[in-house]
């Protein structure tokens, strides 16, 4: 547990002292805070529009604000989790530090969570930041908080899932562009197996919908707590780290 | 103290390292010599567990390497070839970090950081950034986390290549400081470096096990008896060898009289015997008595490096001069 705790705040540390957990922080920000204006202002032109056409449409902000947002805000990530995990293992192959931990008396499993653990922490910063957002709708208007924290859950979940994909492809090279952009690829690859189940129904396509991360998001979106979208990620989540630990393993009785 | 038995490293294609066996004491400083690509770093990286052996068993401190690697990282201090910086970090944020990784905590991890600043010579660069530090200094702070936890075994990967010959000494300086408390390996493909150093070599070439002994054994076994060499030149005109080489003979207490090289009207002997002390005052009075001149008399001392090309079976350098004399022959 110590060493899991050490090898993570050293994780957090780089992420830090670097650019680039700021420039995440800012991207994420910035792009949810300009959905966040776009869902808003449009929530408020229906608004107005059913109140002019005198019908009562029925507005609820949780449906027609927050679950989109937290739609988008799910595919966004998608696109930012290469550029967390991408250094991860990569960095410490190219640089020779592996050699350090690998010759400390620490285990593989701790050296592995400890730095995915860094990865899904500076995540939850990302998403922290754009909660801020939604601290105004409770400002100014009254929807539930229970399907937003169902969501928020969801979204890290997912975001976990991938992250530990990133860990495993990031011991593959030890060039930290080509990590992130396979990392990318597959989570890209990730998203649209969702497609396919639009105009296909086989069970290959069934199949593949399953697989997609983001299909497993809709009912977090909407605020369902279902075990069986949490099962897949969690599944994922292991799979990935189970295969970095198989990769760092046959990396040792390889090289 | 290190026990290695019959330990092969394969790679994919080549084989790194091949039946290597040996034993090192405690308390020992021990030269692993070999040319580049020898099996130098692949021996240390199985020593090290951060590779396992192919074939073969190799123990740390009584722990196997590849059964009980915890232990045997517990009692090992490492600097690979290249030292293992996080460049990101400070000098103290990273030795910290370091000593947490192998186990320190508290007072003692603050006590052991600035012991071993002081040791290795780094407390004025402390605070600084690792990315800003020269090569010398980077070599310390990578020599400093190898001791953090105090090991009983220090593995050191040519710990003074890329050094310039002033860092090379305080390096030299610092490591010798380290031998009482310490049992340590350290690699090389400079051999005196293995002469200031240490006290034991292992020699291995192409992956093989050449030679293992202390290093005044192996000078005095490479060398046989003791040794001078004589150049004789002729006073007018030609010098004829083979009488100068009889005449050498007849000395007492000569045992072999070698002809080594002849130039113009010069040549080159050497001399063996048990007591060379005596036997130059000897060699001298008897050539200037039969009326030739005595142009060097010195005792011929064996480098390692050639005891290294004897024992390996390559080739030794011609002698620099040689090619000179030659052209000014001619
Ligand atoms: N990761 C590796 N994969 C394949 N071959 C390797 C690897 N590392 C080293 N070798 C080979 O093993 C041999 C020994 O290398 P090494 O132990 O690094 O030698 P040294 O440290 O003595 O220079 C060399 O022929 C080298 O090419
Ligand atoms: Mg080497």
């Amino acid at each position: 547990m110590r060493n899991i705790w050490i090898i993570c705040r050293k994780e957090l540390h780089s992420y830090f002292v670097s650019p680039i957990a700021y420039l995440l922080l800012t991207m994420f920000a910035v792009i949810m805070g300009f959905f966040f204006w776009n869902v808003l202002g449009y929530f408020v032109f229906l608004g107005m529009e059913s109140q002019m056409r005198g019908e009562m449409y029925p507005m609820n902000v949780n449906e027609q604000v927050i679950r989109p947002l937290l739609s988008n805000m799910s595919v966004v990530g998608l696109f930012l989790i290469p550029m967390i995990t991408m250094r991860l293992f990569a960095e410490e192959k190219r640089t020779g530090t592996i050699e350090l931990l690998a010759t400390s008396p620490v285990r593989d499993a701790e050296v592995i969570l400890g730095k995915w653990l860094a990865a899904v922490i500076l995540y939850g910063c990302m998403m922290l930041l754009t909660s801020l957002n939604f601290v105004f709708i409770f400002k100014y208007g009254n929807p539930d908080w229970k399907p937003l924290a169902v969501a928020y859950l969801g979204l890290l979940l997912q975001a976990a899932a991938l992250l530990a994909i990133g860990t495993f492809i990031s011991t593959l090279t030890r060039n930290q562009i080509i990590a992130g952009a396979a990392t990318f690829g597959v989570c890209l690859l990730l998203w649209v197996l969702g497609w396919v189940s639009g105009y296909e129904t086989a069970t290959w396509a069934q199949v593949l919908s399953y697989m997609s991360v983001i299909t497993h998001f809709e009912s977090f979106a909407k605020g369902v707590l279902d075990s069986k979208d949490a099962v897949f990620y969690l599944t994922l989540t292991f799979l990935g780290l189970f295969f970095t630990a198989r990769s760092m393993e046959s990396l040792r009785w390889r090289s | 103290m290190i026990t290695v038995k019959e330990v092969t490293k394969r790679y994919a294609r080549n084989t790194a390292v091949d039946h290597i066996s040996f034993e090192v004491e405690k308390g020992r400083i021990v030269g692993f010599l070999g040319p580049n690509g020898a099996g130098k770093t692949t021996t240390m990286r199985m020593l090290t567990c951060f590779l396992p052996p192919t074939s073969g068993t190799a123990t740390v401190a009584g722990f196997d390497v590849l059964e009980q690697p915890l232990e045997v990282k517990k009692r090992i201090g490492y600097l690979p070839e290249l030292p293992p910086l996080y460049l990101e970090m400070r000098t103290v944020e990273y030795l910290t970090f370091v000593g947490k990784l192998k186990g320190l905590s508290g007072t003692e991890l603050r006590q052991r950081v600035d012991t071993v600043c002081e040791r290795c010579a780094i407390p004025d660069v402390k605070k600084k950034l690792l990315a800003k530090l020269s090569k010398g200094y980077r070599q310390r702070v990578g020599l400093a986390q190898a001791i953090i936890h105090n090991p009983e075994v220090l593995i050191l990967d040519e710990p003074t290549a890329g050094l310039d010959p002033k860092q090379i000494n305080e390096t030299r300086d610092l490591i010798k400081g380290l031998a009482g408390d310490h049992t340590i390996i350290l690699s090389t493909h400079i051999l005196p470096e293995v002469e200031q150093t240490c006290q034991q070599v292992i020699i291995i070439n192409k992956g093989k096990l050449v030679a293992t002994d202390s290093v005044n054994n192996l000078q005095s076994r490479a060398r046989g008896a003791e040794s001078v060499l004589v150049e004789v030149a002729g006073r007018n005109g030609d010098l004829d060898a083979a009488m100068v080489q009889q005449r050498l003979e007849k000395v007492a207490g000569v045992s072999r009289v070698a002809f080594k090289e002849k130039r113009q009207n010069r040549s080159t002997f050497e001399v063996e015997s048990q007591k060379d002390r005596f036997l130059r005052g000897d060699l001298a009075r008897a050539v200037v008595e039969s009326g030739w001149d005595l142009n060097e008399l010195r005792p011929s001392a064996v480098s390692l490096e050639e005891i290294f090309l004897q024992l390996t079976g390559e080739q030794p350098a011609p002698p620099g001069e040689e090619p000179a004399a030659k052209g000014a022959g001619k």
